[in-house]
């Protein structure tokens, strides 16, 4: 299954594959022809003194030893060329089926596991591919061949190295029986590697501060010898491969020599009656062609298994379906930005004892400002995030411009509902690159409209770059405050008819803050606004709040209404008063 | 990926890097003359048996063919003899498999472990300028061209130069003229073979390159796979994604096409070397030349040729193989290199002295104990031998402090602040202002350009880093949390906490409600960065692995920025007994989290431009008077 998958992959590399095959097929039939004119200019040759002889054959061995050289370069290039290729296609393959992700996919498989697959375990497939296509064609042939012209050499000398085929045979199997397993365990601890460099990385203040550098040592050495114990295990069984194959080989020449020299002298060295010295050397070059395909294969054997646990996780990777899908018809145009929650229940598992939104109505007109507000883990994200559709629910439906958001295509609806992440993300690039994202064709002035709304504008002419500011990945030499500003600017140029804030304001300061939404109310009257916050204040001023509890929605309505009628809102209102947080 | 383009190997290998990389085969140095040893036999043995057909033929079988009555005992002994010495030749070959096989892997633990104990004292400067891709690379892609290095081509390249070393003697002894058609030969072949290993391993670097530049792509997208998806940016993404993808595929395709085509090319002109030999050799045999060997002078015979030709076939395969090990080696030393870079970085500079140590009172006199006391004290060895002990009380004072991150870039200016003993400092400001950094300077992370800071009167430069921060408690906004269960992460604070002190400090932090609900309460295995938790939720375990660790001062820098104020205003009380007997500096920016501060400084711009209790800054109708009404600005 695993293999089939891979196979689909190859695609276009399909033929250079195929020529690789043929070019060594070509290589393999010269190189068993040259042992044979090597041997013939000896006997014939430099034996007999024969000049013209040794001429002769010398322009035979040099243009097949030239054809030999061209086959075998045209064999390396179509080989480098398809396994290339084929790396190519996993690559673009996993990586566009991430792209198809929904939310609940990727929340399933971390970034960690995703980017190794795409790099170390494409690599282990890619090396493994050009061993196969040039070794797993070559050997075979190799050995029948050699065996072929040995046999016609002599029928019962031949039959040693048949003898010797199955026991080298064995004895590699049994090795890499037993390496498999421990190879297998080495990979899963070099993910445990991998995970307690990264963490430790992206922890380090922790780790400083709390002065927990040995523990973290201690921590990593536990692994680092998991691996040294494993590898060192499994590489030491591979380590019999080479003797082995060394036993072998120096078995069959001895056994050789010794039954041959008895033949030779018993048919007087005459080849009709027997063999000749000549034939016996090229019994033994023949000897070291079968044994050392044999041991190839099992090279090619050893790849194989190794990259078949690569292999399974790339076509894990390549089968992972997005459970979110564009319907048959999907709608291509949202009306307006009308949003209903009929009867909503959602859970992030499938078949979680406890729903996480538990029927949900809710009924929200186009151009209305809505608060949100709630404890933690009350579910105030997962409610948004239902909206430009990132989850599905579970059951119940909602509608965003009067149609379920199940009909829209994915691309239509989102493009409608801008959502600034609570975790959001700045990209490395310039600040206007990482704007465009909201709309590629956006002009300059429009550009500077959005973040002057988002008051993103005062900050970035600041910088001595100014829109040009280049941004590190994860946007780190910007302050908390301004990427947040930035993300907002990136998504009000969506011109959205829906725009979602989860809690997006939260390291900007209060004024600031302020301005902004006063500027969202100004400016942007018919978008549909949701806000979720912390801060009374954030909210205070919205068309209605929505206080969640647990799951639940506990009361809708404006601040004054709710603070008649909410206890939760009351507490969370007085708690924040006190502070002073709440003073417009 | 800025890191990935200067590390393009120099033409020549860096003798420091091999030396350095040498270094650490001392360590084996009775084991790995063993496998060198066992090469030697191994190659030795390999080459007698490409001679002994030779001997076979011409010293028994010829000789038995003229016999009446053929008399096989010499051909047997001589048979059982290489069966003895082939046995030795296998047995050193499995020598010296296994046991490098250890020393390979022994190395590799031992660069490894080095590698990330170093990376442990790095300064916190260092973790910004690099990308995790960049550092983590070093873990995987480098230490594993290292291993392919250690275990496959060093023993392979060494068996090589021994095979290379043996024939070209045996050669010479045979025939000089020939060993000189040999070796004319075999430079032609080797400027050839150099040209094309060049460009390969030209396209190597290039292919490494790639492979960084898109492993950095790729890694940053997936980062951000939820803002892709929101934003609908899925073809953009791809069109890059597809660029980069290409190239590398190009420069792999390249690399490795120069790679596969030196192996044929080696094979083949060996055999045309083969004729060469095969048309001199017999030319001269014809023409009855002298031919002149190490043993002296004589006729070029027959069997001479014969024997020169089948060791020039023994010749081409270890000089094929050494060309073939090159590249690997390169790209290892490349890698090494970039190990070596890491482990040569400059480590946290620490040159203090003074140390933390539990203390106790005697007759009124403060020493130095191993109980438990809950007093501690810094422990100050003065210049003239006299240790003297002070009480470790949390107080900090900052004078005429100035910091920047960059040369000529002032982040703070001219900062002075008293932290008395049990105070509350807080830090308010609009973003950007250098709240974080002033507690950055505390636990010196960063060191100040000018002015002094001073921890119970000792300038902090004085005191040991680790004693330092051990004296610190930090809760930041961005939560760490690491694999592992609750407890653990909890634990992470003060690793002698018992469960039930863990439990008690969750509690306070009123995270224990929330662990309960988790699926296995607090033996709940967290994993990915705790992912599976809100940013709230991540925040109360934060706190109260603050909490266990039970340290004189606090930081809390937007601490609790994430939790509602609903849960704050719980978390507070166990916040309030928390801050209790301690200092603590607040930074947040939610000001009920602070109007109970003993001070509060107001910073703009790197400045304190106002500082003072909440009621003083409110009248004083200030810049804090501003940002607590929330008017004034451009609004």
């Amino acid at each position: 299954m695993i293999i089939k998958k891979l196979m689909s992959c190859i695609r276009q590399y399909k033929k250079d594959s195929l020529l690789t095959a043929v070019y060594v097929v070509l290589e393999v039939v010269l190189e068993i022809i040259i042992p044979l004119l090597m041997a013939n200019l000896i006997d014939f040759g430099i034996d007999q003194g024969n000049m013209t002889y040794i001429l002769k054959m010398g322009t035979a061995l040099l243009l097949s030893a030239l054809l030999s050289l061209v086959f075998g370069a045209f064999a390396g290039k179509s080989a480098a060329t398809a396994s290339a290729g084929f790396a190519r296609n996993l690559r673009r393959d996993m990586y566009y089926n991430v792209q198809n992700f929904s939310f609940s996919n990727i929340d399933k498989l971390s970034t960690a596991s995703i980017v190794t697959r795409l790099t170390t375990d494409v690599t282990n497939v890619q090396l493994a591919y050009q061993m196969v296509i040039r070794l797993a064609v070559r050997a075979p042939i190799m050995m029948i061949f050699a065996l072929a012209v040995s046999f016609g050499i002599n029928a019962r000398l031949s039959l040693i190295f048949l003898a010797s085929v199955p026991l080298l045979g064995a004895g590699l199997y049994l090795i890499i029986k037993n390496a498999y397993p421990i190879f297998i365990r080495v990979f899963k601890t070099y993910d445990k590697l991998n995970s307690a460099v990264s963490e430790n990385l992206r922890g380090i203040r922790v780790v400083k501060s709390f002065t927990r550098e040995d523990f973290e040592k201690k921590k990593f050495e536990a692994i680092s010898g998991e691996i040294y114990a494993d590898f060192s295990k499994a590489e030491k069984l591979i380590a019999f491969n080479m003797p082995l194959m060394q036993f072998c080989m120096y078995a069959c020449m001895l056994l050789v020599s010794w039954f041959g020299a008895r033949i030779i002298v018993a048919g007087g060295g005459n080849p009709d009656a027997g063999l000749s010295t000549g034939q016996l050397l090229s019994l033994i070059t023949y000897a070291i062609q079968i044994l050392t395909s044999l041991m190839m294969i099992s090279m090619v054997l050893v790849m194989i298994t190794i990259s078949r646990a690569s292999a399974a996780r790339i076509v894990e990777l390549t089968n992972e379906e997005s459970d979110l899908k564009n319907c048959a018809n999907p709608v291509t145009s949202v009306q307006n930005g009308d949003i209903c929650f009929e009867g909503v229940n959602f859970s992030y598992a499938k078949n979680a004892d406890k729903l996480c939104l538990d029927n949900i109505n809710l009924s929200i007109k186009s151009g209305e400002t809505i608060g949100i507000l709630g404890s933690t883990g009350s579910a105030k994200t997962s409610l948004v995030q239902l909206i430009p559709r990132l989850y599905d629910v579970v059951s119940g439906r909602v509608t965003v411009g009067g149609i379920d958001v199940r009909e829209y295509d994915l691309e239509t609806l989102r493009n409608e509902v801008a959502m600034v992440l609570q975790k959001n993300v700045l990209f490395s690039g310039t600040i206007k690159e990482n704007l465009r994202w909201g709309n590629e064709n956006v002009s300059d002035e429009e550009l500077i409209q959005a973040c002057r709304l988002a008051r993103a504008h005062d900050f970035i002419q600041s910088f001595p770059n100014g829109y040009e500011t280049h941004l590190e990945q994860g946007g780190t030499n910007v302050s908390g405050g301004q990427k947040q500003r930035l993300c907002i600017a990136r998504a009000l140029l969506k011109k959205p008819k829906i725009l979602i804030l989860d809690d997006s304001t939260s390291a900007v300061d209060i004024r600031t803050e302020a301005l902004i939404r006063y500027g969202l109310k100004e400016n942007i009257p018919g978008t549909t606004k949701i806000v979720i916050a912390q801060r009374v204040s954030s909210v205070i001023d919205a068309d209605r709040i929505v206080v969640m509890d647990d799951g639940k929605i506990s009361a809708i309505g404006t601040h004054d209404e709710l603070m008649q009628r909410s206890s939760i809102y009351r507490e969370v209102y007085e708690s924040q008063a006190k502070g002073g947080v709440i003073n417009e | 990926m800025s890191e990935q383009s200067p590390n393009i190997p120099k033409r020549k290998m860096n003798t420091t890097t091999i030396k350095r990389l040498l270094s650490y085969l001392r360590a084996y140095k009775v084991r790995f003359i063993f496998v060198l040893v066992c090469i030697v036999i191994s190659a030795a043995v390999s080459v007698v048996s490409s001679l002994f057909l030779q001997t076979l033929i011409d010293d028994y079988i010829t000789p038995l063919l003229i016999e009446a009555v053929p008399d096989f005992s010499g051909l047997l002994h001589i048979i059982i003899l290489m069966g003895f010495i082939y046995l030795v030749g296998v047995l050193a070959t499995l020598f010296y498999n296994r046991v490098m096989v250890d020393i390979a892997q022994g190395i590799l633990k031992k660069i490894r472990d080095q590698m990330f104990s170093h990376m442990q004292t790095l300064p916190i400067e260092y973790y910004d300028t690099h990308t995790h891709g960049d550092l983590m690379s070093h873990y995987t892609n480098d230490a594993d061209t290292l291993r392919q290095m250690l275990t496959i081509s060093i023993p392979q390249v060494f068996s090589s130069l021994v095979t290379i070393i043996a024939v070209f003697f045996a050669m010479l002894y045979l025939s000089v003229w020939l060993t000189l058609l040999v070796v004319i030969t075999i430079f032609i072949m080797t400027k050839v073979i150099s040209k094309i290993a060049n460009k390969s391993r030209q396209y190597f670097i290039k292919q490494q390159a790639s492979i960084g530049d898109l492993n950095g792509y790729i890694e940053e997208m997936v980062n951000g796979q939820k803002v892709i998806k929101v934003f609908c940016h899925e073809k953009k993404a791809k069109e890059t994604f597809d660029l980069k993808n290409d190239n590398l595929c190009d420069n792999a395709t390249k690399a490795n096409k120069y790679a596969n085509i030196l192996m044929p090319i080696m094979n083949n002109l060996g055999y045309i070397l083969y004729v060469l030999l095969a048309v001199a050799g017999g030319a001269m045999a014809i023409a009855g030349v002298t031919n002149i060997g190490l043993t002296g002078k004589n006729f070029v015979s027959l069997g001479m040729i014969a024997s020169f030709l089948q060791l020039s076939r023994i010749f081409i395969h270890p000089i094929a193989q050494v060309s073939q090990q090159i590249n690997s080696i390169v790209m290892a030393l490349a890698g090494a290199e970039r190990i070596f870079k890491l482990m040569d970085e400059k480590s946290e500079t620490d040159d203090g002295h003074v140390t933390l140590v539990k203390a106790k009172y005697e007759n009124g006199i403060m020493t130095e104990t191993n109980e438990s006391t809950g007093l501690w004290a810094w422990k100050h060895p003065q210049a003239d031998g006299i240790v003297t002990y002070t009480k470790l009380k949390g107080e900090v004072r900052f004078y005429n402090v100035d910091f920047s991150y960059e040369e000529n870039k002032p982040v703070l200016h001219d900062i002075t602040l008293y932290a008395e003993f049990g105070q509350k400092i807080a830090f308010v400001g609009a973003t950007g202002a250098g709240k974080t950094t002033i507690t950055n300077l505390i636990n010196r992370f960063y060191d100040i350009a000018d002015g002094k800071i001073r921890y119970d009167g000792i300038n902090i430069n004085k005191i040991k880093k680790a004693d330092l921060r051990r004296s610190l408690g930090m809760v930041l906004q961005d939560v760490n949390l690491f694999t592992g269960t609750v407890l653990d992460n909890i634990r992470y604070g003060n690793l002698a906490a018992s469960d039930d002190e863990c439990i008690a400090a969750a509690k306070l932090a009123n995270a224990d409600s929330f662990i309960r609900m988790l699926p296995r309460g607090y033996a709940t295995v967290l994993s990915g960065d705790g992912s599976g938790l809100s940013q709230g939720q991540r925040q109360l375990l934060s706190i109260a692995r603050a909490a266990v660790a039970d340290p004189p001062v606090m930081i809390l820098d937007e601490a609790t920025s994430s939790i509602d104020t609903r849960t704050e205003a719980i978390v507070q009380r166990g916040m309030d007994s928390l801050m209790q007997d301690r200092t603590v500096f607040v930074i947040a920016h939610r000001l009920s989290t602070i109007q109970n501060s003993d001070v509060i400084m107001v910073l703009e711009q790197g400045r304190i431009i106002e500082r003072g209790s909440h009621e003083k800054l409110l009248n004083e109708k200030g810049k804090y008077y501003q940002l607590y009404t929330g008017t004034g600005g451009q609004a």
